[in-house]
C-alpha cells in the first residue's frame, strides 16, 4: 500500500484528545475509540495513532497492531467517491475479479487507496444482499448491478 | 492456607494449587508437554502465554475440544491425556501447518541445532511436509548493529512481542496487520532502528526459531586475527565466565575463567585482557562521582539531583535516551566498563606499546547485544575509529570455537595478561543484579568513612528480585539504595523520581533478567531460571575467591591513576571515561 504522508490539522488533533478522553483513556476503549476518530477526522495517521497511543499509555506498535488487522481501518485519506466491489460469493462467480482488475487499471490505484487527485477510494466488500444483481459495484450511496467491465469507465467519468 | 487442586494426568495424580495451568502441573510429575510460544521464567518478569501456537494441546474428560495446555488451568477432579492419538494427531497437523509457511533453510540457519521448532519436528518424527508447495509469507529482512531480523522464520509464536512490550515496556514490537500477512514488527513499517527498540535482546533471548537473532561478527573477527599487520586484542565481560560452558555441555554455573582465557591465545589474540579490569575503574569513576553529587547534596547544593543512576548497561542507556528524555541529567556520566576499556586501551595501553590506533584491533566478548551498537556511537570514536572495533556474544564466542577445532573441555587454565586483565571480585560481580551497586558501595564506603569494611559483602543487594531495596549505614547518615533489573521495573523506578516521590540516592539499573547474567548475547535459558541462578552464584563464587575483593585496591588501576589518569574525575578522566547522552526520543 502506498503510504500517504498526511498532516493532520491542529482542530482535529484536539478533537482526537477529546474523544480519547471522552472514553476516559482507557486502553479497552481502543476499539470504539477508533471508530469514533476514524467518523470524524476521516482515517487514522500515523500522527493521530501516536497520539492515542500516548493517551491511553500503549506502544504505539499496539495501535498500529488493531488499525492494521481490521480493514474497516484506513491510514489514508478516503476519496471524495468511494467505489466499493462486492466480492461475495455471487458476485464472485460472475466476474466481480474482472471487473476490480478494470477499475484498478481505470483508477490507477490498488484496493484500499485513494487516487492523488483525491477524488476516488477503492474498496472491497463481501456481499451486499443484492444478489440477484450480481455483480455489483456501489459508488457512494449509488448501486450499480449486472455491471459490465465495458461501462466502468463510463461510470466513472461521470463523477466530479 | 493455599487452596489447591488435585487432578490426574496420564497416570499421575498430582497436586497443585488452585489456578495452576496443565502444562506446569505436567512438569511436576515429570510430563514434558511441548509448546513453541509458552515460556516463563519463574521469579522474574518474563513470561509469554498468549496460547498462539497450539502445540501443548491435551485431552480434558468431559470437554469436547482439546485444550491448551498452557491456557487451561487445573480443577479439582480434572482427568488429563497428554499422548493419545487425537492428541497426537492434532499437535502433529499444527506443527506441520506452521512448517508450511516456514522456509525449509535448516541447513544454512543460524539457529540450526538450537532451534525449538526443529527439536519439535525431530521430536514429532516429522519426515514429510503434507502442506507444503504453498507460497510462503514474504516479510522484512533486517539487519541492524546489534539484531539481525529475518521474519520469514518467524511462527508468530508472540514472545518477543511479549517480552518487549510487558516484560520491558520498550514497545518497540507489535503485530501488525492479520493472517498470513501478520508481522511482528515496529509500528507503522518502521526499521527497528527507527523505533523505540534499546537493542536489549531479550527477544532474541526467546525467539524459538531463527527469526531474532545477532548480527555476528566471527567471519569479520577471523579476518583480522589473519592480518598480520593489525595487533588484535580482547576484553571478556564478566558474565561470559559464568555461562560459556554451557555450550560445550558443561552444568549452569560451572566457571570457565582460566579455559576461556586459554582458548582465546589459542584463536591468536595478541593480549587476552578482562573488562573486568575496567569495571573496576568504572568504580573508581562512578563511586567518586556518587561521593560527589552525595556530598554537594548533603550541603544543600541545589544544582545536584539525586538518585544517581548507574550507566553501565547500554540498553538501559538507550531506554532512557529514548523515553525519559527529560532525566538525561540524572544516570552517571560514566562510561560502560567495555567503552572505558577501549578508551584506555587505544590510547594509554597502544601508547605504552607504541603501535598505531588504526592498527590495533580492540574485541569486546560480552553477554550482550546492545554492546554491538554501543561500539557504534559516534562518541566512543576518534575519526572514525571505534575504541571498540565490534562486539561478540558469548554464542558468537561459543561458535568461533567451535569453528578453530578447539576442544574446549580439555583446555589448560590460563591467566589474563597484564595490565589490563587485572581485577578485583568487585569487577567480577558487574555481570549480576546488585553487583554493580555492591562493588561501588565496597568503595564508597571505604573512601566516604575513611573506614575498612568490617563485612565485604552487601547480600541484602543480591538476588533475583526485579526491584530490591536496602539502607546502608554511611557514617550514620542512611543511604537508601535501590536495585532494578528488566526495564519494565526500571520504568516504575524512574517514574517514581519523575513525580518526586522516589526515596533513593543510588539506584543501579540492567536492562536485562538477573543483570548480565541473562543477557541477550548469553546461551539461551529456554525459560529454566535455574539457569540464571547458577551462574549468578558462580559470580559470587569467583569474587569470594579473589584476593583483592574491592576496586581501589586493584594495584594497576592505583598505577594507572598514578601514571595517566591523575585521580577520579580528572580532565583527563572526563576526556577519557566519561561520556553524555542524548534526547534520541521520537517527535519531539
Amino acid at each position: 500500500m502506498t503510504e500517504v504522508k498526511a498532516k493532520i490539522s491542529p482542530s482535529a488533533l484536539i478533537k482526537v484528545e477529546q474523544i480519547c478522553e471522552k472514553h476516559g483513556n482507557r486502553p479497552g476503549e481502543l476499539i470504539n475509540i477508533l471508530e469514533e476518530i476514524q467518523g470524524t477526522v476521516g482515517f487514522l495517521p500515523e500522527d493521530v495513532q501516536r497520539l492515542i497511543a500516548h493517551k491511553l499509555g500503549l506502544p504505539a506498535s499496539k495501535i498500529n497492531g488493531v488499525v492494521s488487522f481490521y480493514t474497516f481501518f484506513t491510514t489514508t485519506p478516503r476519496g471524495k467517491h468511494r467505489v466499493s466491489v462486492c466480492l461475495g460469493t455471487a458476485c464472485y462467480v460472475r466476474g466481480a475479479e474482472k471487473n476490480i482488475d478494470e477499475i484498478k487499471r481505470v483508477l490507477g490505484i490498488e484496493v484500499g487507496d485513494t487516487t492523488p487527485d483525491g477524488k476516488f477510494s477503492l474498496d472491497c466488500l463481501r456481499c451486499l444482499g443484492a444478489c440477484g444483481l450480481a455483480p455489483v459495484m456501489m459508488v457512494d450511496e449509488q448501486v450499480y448491478g449486472r455491471l459490465q467491465m465495458t461501462e466502468i469507465r463510463k461510470i466513472l467519468d461521470s463523477y466530479e | 492456607m493455599e487452596k489447591t487442586v488435585t487432578l490426574k494426568i496420564d497416570k499421575h495424580e498430582v497436586t497443585v494449587p488452585a489456578g495452576t495451568i496443565i502444562l506446569d502441573a505436567a512438569k511436576k510429575v515429570g510430563i514434558d508437554i511441548p509448546t513453541l510460544c509458552y515460556i516463563n521464567l519463574e521469579g522474574t518478569a518474563v513470561k509469554s502465554n498468549p496460547s498462539s501456537c497450539r502445540i501443548c494441546v491435551v485431552e480434558v474428560e468431559g470437554k469436547k475440544n482439546l485444550a491448551p495446555a498452557c491456557a487451561t488451568a487445573c480443577t479439582e477432579g480434572m482427568v488429563v491425556h497428554t499422548s493419545t492419538t487425537r492428541v497426537l494427531n492434532s499437535r502433529r497437523i499444527v506443527a506441520e501447518l506452521i512448517l508450511s509457511d516456514h522456509p525449509n533453510e535448516c541447513l544454512v540457519c543460524p539457529k540450526s541445532g538450537k532451534c525449538e521448532l526443529q527439536k519439535l519436528s525431530q521430536r514429532f518424527n516429522i519426515s514429510e511436509m503434507p502442506f507444503a508447495g504453498g507460497e510462503l509469507s514474504q516479510r522484512t529482512k533486517e539487519v541492524t548493529a546489534a539484531i539481525v531480523r529475518n521474519m520469514d522464520k518467524c511462527i508468530l509464536c508472540r514472545r518477543c512481542e511479549n517480552v518487549c512490550n510487558n516484560v520491558q515496556t520498550v514497545g518497540a514490537l507489535g503485530a501488525i496487520k492479520r493472517g498470513f500477512n501478520t508481522m511482528i514488527a515496529p509500528a507503522f513499517g518502521k526499521s527497528l532502528k527507527e523505533s523505540e527498540c534499546t537493542y536489549c535482546g531479550q527477544c532474541v533471548s526467546v525467539c524459538p526459531t531463527g527469526a531474532l537473532s545477532e548480527h555476528d561478527y566471527t567471519n569479520r573477527l577471523l579476518e583480522d586475527l589473519a592480518d598480520p599487520d593489525k595487533t588484535v586484542i580482547v576484553q571478556t565481560a564478566p558474565a561470559v565466565r559464568a555461562a560459556l560452558g554451557e555450550e560445550f555441555g558443561l552444568p549452569a554455573g560451572t566457571l570457565v575463567t582460566g579455559k576461556m582465557v586459554a582458548a582465546l591465545r589459542e584463536l591468536g589474540f595478541a593480549k587476552v585482557f578482562d573488562t573486568d579490569f575496567s569495571a573496576d575503574l568504572t568504580i573508581m569513576e562512578e563511586g567518586s562521582e556518587i561521593i560527589d553529587r552525595l556530598t554537594h547534596f548533603l550541603k544543600k547544593d541545589r544544582l545536584v539531583r539525586l538518585p544517581i543512576l548507574t550507566s553501565c548497561c547500554p540498553a538501559w542507556v538507550n531506554f532512557f535516551e529514548k523515553q525519559f528524555p527529560d532525566m538525561l541529567d540524572i544516570p552517571s556520566t560514566a562510561r560502560s566498563p567495555q567503552q572505558m576499556f577501549g578508551s584506555i586501551a587505544k590510547n594509554y595501553w597502544a601508547d605504552m606499546m607504541g603501535i598505531p590506533r588504526e592498527k590495533l584491533v580492540c574485541v569486546s566478548i560480552m553477554p550482550c547485544l546492545a554492546k554491538k551498537f554501543e561500539c557504534s556511537r559516534e562518541e566512543f570514536k576518534k575519526k572514525g575509529n571505534p575504541d571498540v572495533d565490534y562486539s561478540l556474544s558469548t554464542r558468537e564466542f561459543a561458535e568461533l570455537i567451535r569453528k578453530a577445532n578447539i576442544n574446549f573441555n580439555a583446555l589448560q587454565n590460563e591467566d589474563y595478561d597484564n595490565p589490563l586483565g587485572e581485577s578485583t571480585g568487585a569487577g567480577v560481580i558487574f555481570g549480576a543484579t546488585g553487583g554493580v551497586l555492591e562493588a561501588a558501595l565496597r568503595t564508597v564506603y571505604e573512601i566516604y568513612t575513611g573506614k575498612k569494611l568490617e563485612k565485604i559483602d552487601f547480600e541484602q543487594v543480591r538476588g533475583l528480585d526485579g526491584i530490591k531495596k536496602a539502607v546502608i549505614d554511611l557514617n550514620g547518615f542512611p543511604l537508601h539504595v535501590g536495585i532494578a533489573n528488566g526495564l519494565g521495573n526500571a520504568r516504575r523506578l524512574l517514574e517514581e523520581i519523575r513525580s518526586g516521590k522516589s526515596e533513593f540516592h543510588v539506584i543501579e539499573i540492567m536492562a536485562c533478567p538477573g543483570g548480565c547474567i541473562g543477557g541477550g548475547g548469553q546461551p539461551q535459558h529456554h525459560g529454566n531460571v535455574e539457569i540464571l541462578k547458577a551462574r549468578t552464584a558462580a559470580l559470587y563464587r569467583e569474587d569470594a575467591n579473589k584476593k583483592l575483593r574491592k576496586s581501589h585496591e586493584n594495584p594497576y588501576i592505583i598505577k594507572l591513576y598514578e601514571e595517566y589518569l591523575g585521580k577520579p574525575l580528572s580532565e583527563q578522566s572526563h576526556k577519557l571515561l566519561h561520556t553524555h547522552y542524548f534526547n534520541r526520543a521520537e517527535n519531539e
